[in-house]
């Protein structure tokens, strides 16, 4: 008999979406500050591979001579991203929910079996879970990514102010790379996130909008895996 | 308590009860999903459409008022832009020409200082008298790069102490200790007034705060704003305005030729 589980509260599913379009915004505004400078390229024995970014990326974007427009969005959605982050942080320590999302000693043997299992290399299903450990370790990394986004733009928002941060960074030219480069971080996880979404299927997605999820009878509800899991240890 | 049910039997009523109560929560979850969707782009387009304040979207310009509020509140003297060796300083590019006279009469030049109290009008030996101060530090453009420079002048400070024209009562001795006498902004401009810079008085007395007559070791170049120029580490570049004519000191907000091209007036660091 099919039975509905909650599996994800209103404020995870508030924070979860609210990332859209924060990210969205910071990711647009920043690209508009970037084009003021846009050094960075994956260069080969000295000849460029790669140039962030081609011009027909930012024609089709509309990405040029937006310096001004682009820091004033980005300065003021710098708020909401980290009140998001931060809030999102605290739920998680407050409601338990850590506990799903936090690597674990048997995250790693886990998630090498979901990547054999994606490969299709491993063939038999994997254990329920809440979050398997592929998804503990990319939720969890991507929560240091946007601690590592804040620190890093801090870092180049105040470099005298907040002089030992910018240090700490490696100064204030590398500080500017590494905020570039969690950003194409954002971009992958985003691409794989996505990918991932379309292949757990609809169920899955639906419990992100809707917070319960569809289950079959005889199967461990989320925290009966999780409490075995811990058991198994 | 539920009937039996499960592969090969007839679906009971709980099982349609549970579907049921699914397609209540689809049915909302993805109504308040999409109305939030919708209400996030109007948001957005509501932002992007309000009336801008000098080229910036109002609410926009108030955030970034805000940023400017804290970013005053945390902000200390105390803490200086890195140093950097002499040897990694390079010149930087000349990034904007605006209100450069480069067939400026050097000898007939004179810094004109104002403030409520008076006015003085200084010769470039009258700014060389004050103590020579060195620093080698990063020239951030607000455009994304930095540059290493080392830069050699008077400190705006001590302009401001000999002069006394930073206080209302206009008597010389240090200014930062006398808060209620200080005025809360300097304004600069070139002789022809084309560019001009506003700063809050705490940045323009930060003690890296230089008006400058050296770049690099040789006297400026009129292009990089001869006879004297700003360098000032705690803004960005912008803000070192170049060929200075006046300095005022003033209760009101100076205007900044970037400020009122869409940027940040406070553009602090």
């Amino acid at each position: 008999m099919p039975r509905l589980e909650r599996k994800h509260s209103p404020a995870t599913r508030f924070f979860h979406w609210a990332n859209v379009p924060i990210l969205a915004v910071m990711i647009w505004s920043g690209l508009l500050i970037y084009w003021a400078n846009d050094v960075y390229a994956i260069r080969f024995r000295g000849t460029v591979v790669f140039h962030f970014f081609p011009d027909w990326f930012y024609k089709t974007f509309s990405l040029g001579r937006h310096l001004g427009e682009g820091m004033a969005w980005h300065f003021a959605f710098m708020w909401l991203f980290a009140l998001n982050g931060v809030l999102y942080v605290l739920y998680t320590l407050i409601s338990g929910e850590w506990r799903y999302l936090v690597p674990n000693r048997r995250t790693f043997a886990e998630a090498f079996q979901v990547v054999l299992h994606d490969l299709g290399i491993r063939k038999t299903p994997l254990p329920r879970r809440k979050f398997n450990g592929a998804q503990r370790l990319a939720y969890t990394g991507v929560i240091a990514m946007g601690l590592g986004s804040l620190l890093t733009g801090l870092a180049i928002y105040k470099p005298v102010q907040l002089g030992w941060l910018t240090r700490l960074l490696g100064g204030y030219e590398a500080a500017r790379l590494e905020h570039f480069i969690l950003t194409l971080g954002y971009v992958a996880f985003f691409l794989i996130h996505i990918a991932q979404v379309i292949r757990a299927g609809w169920n899955n997605f639906r419990a992100m909008v809707i917070g319960v999820e569809l289950a079959v009878d005889g199967e461990p509800t989320y925290e009966q895996a999780e409490r075995a899991g811990i058991a198994a240890k | 308590m539920s009937k039996p049910s499960g592969p090969g039997l007839p679906p009971s009523d709980d099982d349609f009860e549970v579907e049921r109560q699914l397609r209540r929560s689809t049915r909302r979850g993805f109504a308040v999903g999409g109305i939030s969707a919708l209400a996030a782009v109007a948001g957005w387009y509501w932002v992007k459409t309000r009336a801008p304040e000098r080229l910036v979207p109002w609410p926009l310009r108030r955030v970034l008022e805000l940023d400017e509020k804290v970013g005053r509140a945390l902000y200390s003297p105390a803490r200086l832009a890195r140093n950097f060796p002499q040897a990694s300083a390079t010149m930087p590019r000349v990034n904007g020409r605006v209100g450069i006279d480069p067939k400026l009469d050097l000898d007939a030049w004179r810094l004109r200082v104002e403030g409520p109290a008076g006015a003085r009008s200084m010769t470039l030996a009258d700014v060389k008298a004050l103590p020579r101060f060195q620093i080698t530090t990063e020239l951030k453009c607000i455009e994304g790069w930095s540059n290493v420079v080392t830069w050699a002048g008077a400190r705006l400070l001590d302009l401001a102490e000999s002069t006394g024209l930073a206080t209302l009562s206009g008597k010389p001795g240090d200014p930062t200790s006398r808060s209620g006498d200080l005025l809360p902004f300097a304004a600069l401009t070139t002789p022809d007034a084309k560019y001009f810079v506003g700063l809050d008085i705490a940045s323009a007395l930060h003690p890296q705060t230089l008006l400058c007559y050296e770049m690099n070791g040789a006297p400026l170049t009129a292009y990089h704003g001869a006879p004297l120029r700003l360098a000032i580490p705690v803004k960005y570049g912008i803000k070192s305005l170049k060929q200075i004519g006046t300095l005022k000191f003033t209760s009101t907000q100076p205007p900044d030729y970037w400020a009122e091209k869409g940027y940040d007036w406070y553009a602090g660091h």
